[in-house]
């Protein structure tokens, strides 16, 4: 049987590819959404393992409304790009700097 | 080894491969389709934690939905992928040591003896166990008040989604019932005050003469 720690060092090396992914594709911010929802993926495996280890729903529940955030989040993040690249025709994080002066 | 242990480590080596493939694809297309095999084995992942409903509902809401969008806006966006690789690698160097810093910490704290993460046995539930119908029952007495908070959250999400990619048409000629309410006399009507006769100057030069 597969021991805990197990899932939870993979689910460390997502988070952490997910880090090196943001870091890497600053000038493109559809991957760095991807990052993020990888990133949400790796941890709701660590709330579903610790739940089936510990036999406490209330860890599934959890990734429950971690779904429906990241859902929220995704829809959302991808409207504000939208329109970002109807204004700047770039998906350029460099070039959001309006606010900077 | 067991079945289930083999399957484990297939799952996640193809997960590792996926994500890997999903930061450093060159086509965001391509990023998004692994993406979407990462998740599908991470729904695998969950079925071998007995957690199916969730497992179901990744697949249903990622790979069926999300991704979909993902894939939509990648194809609508005209992205000039040479400009977006320039200097792709440059910051390789610093993100690869603050990965391998927080998986090798990762590692020490949760593989070590005295987290004593060993020593919990995985549960084995009966065969008439129902996961959806456990998680239900939670979900709808217990957890009742987020659950209402997550159906707003995601109305929320609908509503700014639509209002901030709208745009409206040149020829609309609705009428803004608040600006129509708010209109006030003076904005409609213009008083000038001019005097009633104005003394040519041409006439006065005349009658010095």
């Amino acid at each position: 049987m597969v021991p805990l720690s197990h899932y939870l060092i993979l689910a460390a090396i997502l988070f952490a590819i997910s880090i090196v992914g943001i870091f890497l594709n600053r000038k493109n911010l559809i991957v760095l959404l991807m990052a993020i929802e990888l990133m949400l993926m790796a941890v709701n495996l660590n709330f579903v393992a610790f739940s089936h280890y510990l036999n406490d729903l209330s860890g599934q529940l959890f990734v429950f409304f971690i779904l429906v955030v990241a859902a929220a989040e995704s829809g959302i993040g991808l409207a504000i790009l939208v329109v970002l690249f109807r204004n700047l025709s770039s998906i350029d994080v460099e070039d959001l700097d309006t606010l900077k002066g | 080894m067991e079945f289930k242990t083999i399957l484990f480590y297939l799952f996640s080596a193809i997960t590792v491969v996926a994500a890997l493939r999903v930061i450093t694809a060159r086509n965001p297309v391509h990023a998004a389709l692994f993406l979407v095999l990462a998740f599908f084995n991470m729904a695998g992942l969950w079925m071998l934690l007995q957690a199916e409903f969730l497992a179901l509902a990744l697949i249903m809401v990622y790979v069926g939905a999300v991704m979909v969008l993902f894939l939509f806006v990648v194809m609508m966006l005209d992205i000039n992928i040479e400009r977006v690789r320039q200097g792709f690698w440059n910051n390789l160097p610093l993100g690869a040591l603050v990965g391998l810093l927080m998986v090798g910490e990762m590692a020490v704290v949760v593989s070590g003896r005295y987290f004593s993460l060993a020593n919990l046995p995985p549960q084995s539930m009966p065969a008439n166990y129902s996961n959806t119908k456990e998680l239900a029952r939670l979900l709808y007495t217990e957890y009742a008040y987020p659950f209402e908070i997550a159906s707003v959250i995601l109305l929320v999400a609908i509503v700014a989604a639509v209002m901030l990619t709208l745009r409206g048409r040149k020829d609309n000629k609705a009428m803004h019932s608040s600006d129509q309410i708010a209109v006030k006399a003076k904005d409609r009507m213009r008083l000038v005050k001019m005097s009633p006769e104005v003394e040519l100057p041409a006439v006065a030069a005349k009658e010095g003469e």
